[in-house]
């Protein structure tokens, strides 16, 4: 009996974990447009519904519409597997984000470390998607792709270190409530943190300045290149999720979590903040050219990492100086 | 066994077939690449998918009939083309235009240019990956497609200048109109120059890159901003005067290393030199007739004569040869991205995927126009 009601509520979370990430996609889908728009002296979608907002489920069902092509001498199997993989991924790491000081799924001890475990399973079903469509362009983008994440992990995980080594904690709801008052937000103690968290996160996401595995330009559209309708749908519906998974994070981190100043309720501080730095990042992506390969390894080895060492070090100084 | 299988392990090289269907080849360019990883070991360009046989049409075509033809070798900077053409149909006739369509060609010429360039930048910036400046860079074309439709009737393929003059005169109002977008259009290529001439990582796609040496542009026979672009001053306007460009002042942009961003400065200074020219075109204009004494069948004497122009993308050049009977003999296209083009092997060869598609942008092709 227990084991059925532990079932059934485990479904329910997923589903409502689900539920919220396919609104959050869409309303991202719809910001990212509008959005890029303004920065483009563009107008942006507004036919669909009130100032374009039913545009996203308009475009959904037009992919759900479409055929789905697998190419002829694809490896059927995993070029099938290669989305759901991706998205797999990203959905596992909202299982322990906190969302307000009792709303998180699983409350884990190592939460943080449990999302980075997770995220970086994508890199599988990417190259999975490389691979399986029989597709040079395909293969180099998944290539790219895995050696971009591979390589961007390090900086990613060194830069929270400080985090952690301020918080003590490797509890995401702990870090948010070591996080006490506007300045005590970790922002203000690890600025260069900061800033390499959200280069490397750009960076984990694949989206411009760093979206080397997609090069439109140079790959058509890199691994995803053979996909189509709903497949692709799930590609996109993948980003958006990691995309607001990474920025979570770091609202978690470097921005005080569901803390706010005011009557509002928790979790609609922490969605707000999120959106803050989701717009950081839609802001990059329509203002900067793209990296070149070699350059972009270059940026994380040779730049990001060193910096990444030497926050930790200065940190772990001041600590013991203190 | 194990082991020799283990021994038998290797790399190797790899073709990548890009193009003809390929966001950044710019038409139908089919680039055979020759990979290491992601290293470029040769680059093959084959070309004809847009072959339109446009020599041999011109053959079974009257001297005018042929006109709109001309606008669709490269249908980015129709008018252009056509001020080639006429120069050397004119000179085979040995017509003098009238002074006041001399300055219109110059004026719908030059803003065609701008407008050409400004087709270059958005694209270039998007093979770069920034999407953005594409946007802003169209807002202006489209301005300027506006009044090149207010004088010709067509926003792309004008068919407006004629042998002898331009089909009609400005319409009302045009001279303000122009003016007004000169001086607009000044701050506005600083603010394209904003969204990238400084920006860390386009130096870094760009700066080194494609190194185009002067003396190798010569050889390659390489015109227009390439050829300045790798510091050679040469501008068929200045070096080989026609229309009234002598009679204006402007400057000839040139780079100095020859890689893609020198080719990316020399083409905006060019589009700031065009509004100048137009500037001052637009005083000088003087008035009186816009056509020549052209007889309705054109029956040139026998004889043969080269036409040239500076086109946004190098020079532009119409051989004619005439027997006597309204359609030419023979007629030579040379144009400036086909030789360009040539270049492009061994710019590439060493480096990345990405660079590909960067150096081909700053050589600005027209698919129309290298094949014809």
């Amino acid at each position: 009996m227990t084991l059925l009601f532990e079932l059934i509520k485990q479904l329910i979370i997923a589903a409502v974990l689900l539920g919220f990430i396919a609104v959050n996609a869409m309303f991202l889908i719809w910001l990212e447009r509008r959005l890029c728009a303004r920065f483009q002296v563009r107008i942006g979608p507004n036919r669909v519904g009130f100032q374009g907002c039913l545009q996203p489920i308009a475009d959904m069902i037009k992919l759900l519409q479409k055929e789905n092509i697998v190419p002829k001498d694809s490896d059927q199997l995993i070029h099938l597997l290669a989305p759901i993989v991706v998205f797999t991924a990203a959905f596992m790491a909202y299982l322990s984000l906190p969302f307000g000081p009792k709303l998180i799924a699983l409350d884990m001890d190592m939460g943080i470390l449990y999302i980075f475990a997770v995220t970086t399973l994508s890199v599988i079903g990417i190259l999975m998607a490389g691979w399986g469509s029989n597709n040079k362009y395909s293969l180099l983008g998944g290539m790219r792709s895995v050696a971009q994440i591979i390589s961007y992990e390090i900086p990613l995980v060194l830069s929270i270190f400080g985090v952690i080594m301020l918080s003590n904690t490797l509890r995401l709801p702990g870090i948010v409530e070591s996080q006490k008052g506007f300045f005590g937000w970790y922002i203000f103690q690890q600025p260069l943190a900061f800033v390499i968290y959200i280069i490397a996160a750009t960076a984990e996401l694949n989206r411009a300045p760093f979206d080397i595995p997609e090069a439109e330009s140079e790959l058509t559209a890199g691994y995803h290149t053979e996909y189509s309708g709903m497949r692709f749908g799930i590609f996109f519906l993948a980003e958006f999720t990691s995309m607001f998974m990474v920025s979570a994070l770091a609202v978690c981190l470097f921005l005080g979590g569901w803390q706010g100043f005011g009557i509002l309720p928790a979790p609609l501080w922490f969605i707000g903040k999120c959106y803050a730095v989701i717009f950081l990042l839609i802001w990059f992506r329509w203002t900067f050219p793209r990296l070149r390969v070699d350059q972009l390894m270059a940026f994380g080895w040779k730049i990001l990492t060193p910096l990444a060492f030497l926050n930790i070090l200065v940190t772990g100084l001041l600590i013991s100086v203190k | 066994m194990k082991y020799e299988i283990e021994k038998d392990i290797m790399t190797d090289n790899y073709y990548l077939n890009m193009g003809p269907q390929h966001p950044s080849t710019h038409g139908v360019l089919r680039l055979v690449l020759r990979l290491d990883g992601e290293t470029v070991l040769d680059a093959v360009p084959d070309l004809g998918y847009l072959h339109r046989g446009m020599e041999k049409i011109a053959e079974s075509r009257t001297y005018s009939q042929f006109l709109p033809f001309v606008d669709r070798i490269d249908y980015i900077a129709a008018l252009l083309n056509e001020h080639g053409y006429c120069l050397a149909v004119e000179k085979l006739l040995g017509v003098t235009v009238p002074a006041r369509a001399e300055y219109i060609r110059v004026i719908v010429a030059e803003l065609n240019r701008i407008a050409s360039h400004i087709v270059w930048y958005g694209p270039f910036a998007m093979d770069l990956g920034a999407i953005t400046p594409f946007l802003y860079a169209f807002r202006e074309r489209e301005m300027i497609l506006d009044m090149l439709e207010s004088v010709s009737g067509q926003r792309l393929t004008f068919a407006y200048m004629r042998i002898g003059g331009v089909r009609q005169d400005l319409p009302e109002g045009f001279i303000e109109k122009a003016r007004a977008f000169c001086k607009y259009l000044k701050p506005k290529i600083d603010e394209y120059e904003t969204l990238l001439t400084e920006n860390a990582i386009f130096l870094k796609r760009t700066k080194g890159v494609g190194i185009l040496s002067g003396e190798a542009a010569i050889n390659y026979g390489c015109t227009g901003p390439v050829l300045r672009g790798s510091g050679v001053k040469y501008d068929i306007r200045k070096n080989s005067p026609y229309s009234v460009y002598p009679e204006l002042e402007f400057d000839i942009p040139t780079g100095t290393v020859g890689d893609t961003w020198d080719r990316y400065k020399v083409r905006l200074e060019e589009m700031r030199q065009s509004a100048r020219i137009i500037e001052q075109a637009l005083e000088k204009l003087p008035s009186g007739p816009i056509m020549a004494e052209v007889p309705k069948i054109i029956k040139p004497a026998p004889g043969e004569a080269y036409g040239r122009a500076e086109s946004s993308r190098g020079e532009i050049g119409f051989f004619v040869v005439s027997d006597g009977t309204q359609y030419p003999v023979r007629l030579k296209i040379r144009t400036g991205s086909f030789s360009n083009l040539s270049a492009l092997r061994d710019l590439v060869k060493g480096l990345k995927i990405a660079d590909v598609v960067a150096v081909l942008g700053s050589i600005d092709i027209v698919l129309g126009e290298v094949d014809r």
